[in-house]
């Protein structure tokens, strides 16, 4: 009978604690994001908020290929699912536009952030239209594509002559695109299980085009001119044909089966040993260095996307800024969440879990670029990066430039200047019916 | 009318007892379809065919505007979109006729006497059970260029299934294939244990050969149930996307569903993805109903 009182009372105890701490928490913050790693940091991050708010912060994730569109349909039924989301560059028109975000013009404004994070992340991740003064996210995560690459196949002596023999220069990080492709044909060795360059194919999202982007800018070409949409004579200039050819090129020094790859390819390329080089996401290389993902990881090294023959050198932009979700019945709460995200420590804390802050004072911090192997160069890129149009029919235009130019690059379909000037056609008339050009 | 074809209630059943009338059972059963079926299908049938006429997003706020038969006439204008049909219907022909071929020849040697039949029967349906995007998933790893283990039995070096543009949907139909051949199998075999046993024994007497039984007894006799097999078959391989999602992302695999998800899902453009699923719409009626017609001739003979 005592005993059964007693764990009766610890019953009505337990009950009472759970309920109490259900009230503590009563707030709650939802933010949405794509699943990789950043997102991991960043509830780290936000556990460190709830520590000294209260305020319970949850990032729900969704595979990459799929994050567009559960948004989307997300923010089209007005749905309160989320508070806030840490969306892709390029969905700013469209989610401006149609009302999904809160305008931030006034926090904006207020904390002054337009001097406290990089020029190109207020440019690209939180100002639309451009260069209107109305913003709509903070800078979170920045991104570009840098190269991650085997140092102990570059350093063999071996190598290292047989390089030098064959191409009349030394064998080292790639100065510009003719010697990344060099370099690309040297190693690739099908008969060894060795091949030359691991670079993006999927065209089911952005990959694809942002692979081809990096060539694009990098030879001194553009998507078009974002003021006035004019894409004719840009889009298939005589720089532009020339990248997408190199593009295609590299193509051919890539492994077996490498029609359909993204970041989990193009790290496994290193991994795995299949490719000397690989493109990727600086988001991707702490991966890298980490010996527990990577076996390699004491002998891979890292670097810029290299100028083109003109000496342009550029980069695709990557990376997303956290808007608040104009649905949202906790915006009051989101917007104090923000105020302490913009922290400097904040800031601090989260270049130090891993993720890669806008902050300039961060970014320029001695400390911040020699953390890693790969943090100068993803701080030099982070003002040499250019990004997609932000149309809010940029989907369109995404699909349309892959379904000209993948079956170019991987089935060897047409030519670079039929493929262009076909996409500059399709653009030109996706923007006809928006009304944008006459 | 419709209450002289029912039986009559029985004057002692409990239902009779409570008063309710055959018109009442009736409704009680068949209304809560009714609502049912008009509330998820009908009407978002035809409130979409309402949009297809518009210029409509669901991505922006900006109302809906009338623009008549404009997305019809682009969308059939559109080179894309024709060469999207032209690989659905070379998807659909390979996929259900190696079905019917697998699936009617395993239910073949399948109809006689063998130890095991049963066990046999249960285990050959097993990829039928699987979910579609599991089996993507795991042919995408058989079907790997480095460490597939496809290619690592026929020996093929690093042929590469899904990367090739030309092989890849070949690649997905022979995962259809897999996937579907129990399900004709199935049917089939249905169809050969109701063929009497004495048309045999009277095509034996008269010495009648093998062919000559196949195609005069046992082809004819189960072709109704067969056509039902393929009718099925085509119409779920017209609409099929996950397979060939999951599996690759080849344009000369991009059926008209995959088509027809990233305009309405991806690029938003809701009221001309209204229109594509009206013209894939009234295309599936049009072969089934072909079928039909050809499945009632089969019945006649």
């Amino acid at each position: 009978m005592r005993k059964t009182m007693t764990s009766m009372l610890a019953g009505i105890g337990l009950v009472l604690a759970c309920g109490t701490s259900v009230y503590a928490q009563d707030k709650e913050l939802t933010i949405f994001w794509a699943e990789w790693d950043p997102a991991n940091y960043l509830q780290e991050l936000v556990n460190l908020y709830e520590a000294e708010s209260g305020v319970k912060v949850t990032v729900e994730t969704t595979p990459w290929p799929d994050f567009q569109t559960k948004a989307f349909t997300e923010f089209n039924a007005k749905g309160s699912a989320y508070d806030m989301v840490v969306g892709d560059s390029q969905w700013i028109g469209a989610a401006s536009e149609a009302g999904h975000y809160v305008d931030l013009t006034d926090f904006f404004n207020k904390h002054n952030l337009k001097e406290v994070m990089a020029p190109a992340t207020v440019k690209y991740y939180a100002e639309y239209p451009s260069n209107s003064g109305k913003y709509w996210s903070i800078p979170a995560e920045g991104d570009a594509v840098g190269w991650s690459y085997r140092k102990d196949w570059f350093e063999d002596p071996k190598e290292m002559e047989a390089f030098k023999a064959k191409y009349g220069y030394d064998l080292g990080v790639p100065k510009d695109w003719k010697q990344l492709r060099d370099i690309a044909e040297f190693f690739h060795r099908p008969d060894e299980k060795r091949y030359g360059v691991a670079i993006y194919t999927d065209n089911s999202y952005d990959a694809l085009v942002m692979g081809v982007e990096n060539a694009i800018f990098s030879f001194g070409g553009e998507l078009g001119d974002y003021a006035t949409y004019k894409v004719d004579g840009i889009i298939n200039s005589e720089q532009n044909l020339k990248a997408l050819e190199a593009y295609k090129e590299l193509y051919s020094f890539t492994p077996p089966g490498w029609a359909k790859s993204f970041f989990i390819e193009d790290n496994q390329a290193i991994t795995e040993n299949l490719a000397a080089m690989s493109m990727n996401y600086f988001a991707f290389f702490p991966a890298l260095i980490n010996e527990a993902s990577n076996p390699n990881a004491k002998v891979t090294g890292f670097f810029a996307n290299p100028p083109g023959p003109n000496g342009d050198q550029f980069a695709a932009l990557g990376g997303q800024g956290i808007s608040v979700i104009s649905y949202s019945q906790n915006q009051e709460e989101a917007m104090k969440f923000l105020e302490w995200f913009i922290k400097d420590e904040t800031q601090k804390k989260w270049a130090e879990l891993g993720g890669y802050t806008a902050s300039a004072k961060v970014l320029e911090s001695p400390e911040f670029q020699n953390a890693t192997p790969y943090n100068k160069a993803f701080y030099e890129t982070m003002f040499k990066v250019k990004d997609f149009w932000a149309t809010p029919e940029y989907a369109e235009l995404l699909i349309q430039m892959n379904q000209r130019v993948y079956p170019y690059i991987t089935g060897n379909q047409g030519t670079a200047k039929e493929v262009l000037d076909s996409l500059a056609a399709d653009w030109n008339a996706t923007f006809k019916k928006y009304n944008r050009v006459k | 009318m419709a209450t002289a074809v029912m039986t009559t209630l029985d004057p002692n059943s409990r239902s009779a007892a409570r008063g309710m009338s055959d018109l009442t059972i009736r409704n009680l059963f068949i209304i809560p379809t009714i609502v049912f079926l008009i509330v998820f299908n009908i009407f978002p049938l035809i409130y979409s065919l309402g949009y297809s006429f518009t210029d409509f997003r669901a991505s922006s706020a900006a109302p809906a505007n009338f623009v008549g038969l404009q997305n019809y006439r682009e969308l059939l204008n559109d080179p894309f979109i024709w060469s999207n049909f032209a690989i659905t219907a070379k998807y659909v022909i390979v996929s259900v006729v190696g079905q019917v071929v697998v699936g009617f020849g395993v239910a073949l040697l399948l109809n006689r006497d063998i130890p095991l039949k049963g066990l046999l029967t249960t285990l050959l349906l097993l990829p039928m059970m699987l979910s579609m995007a599991v089996v993507g998933l795991f042919w995408k790893l058989l079907y790997d260029p480095s460490f597939g283990i496809i290619n690592y039995t026929l020996g093929l070096g690093s042929f590469e299934w899904l990367s090739n543009p030309d092989m890849a949907l070949y690649a997905v139909a022979i995962t259809d294939i897999w996937m579907w051949s129990p399900f004709v199998m199935l049917l089939s075999l249905a169809g050969l244990s109701a063929v009497p046993k004495h048309l045999y024994e009277a095509a034996a007497i008269d010495r009648a050969g093998s062919f000559y039984t196949f195609f005069r007894i046992t082809l004819p006799l189960v072709a109704p149930i067969l056509m039902i097999a393929i009718i099925f078959r085509t119409m779920e391989a017209f609409k099929t996307f996950d397979l060939a999602y999951i599996l690759t992302s080849q344009p000369t695999t991009e059926v008209i569903s995959i088509r027809l998800y990233k305009m309405a899902f991806q690029e938003w453009q809701t009221g001309r993805s209204c229109a594509l699923a009206y013209i894939v719409l009234i295309m599936i009626l049009a072969i089934t109903n072909i079928y039909v017609k050809y499945l009632n001739k089969v019945k006649e003979r």
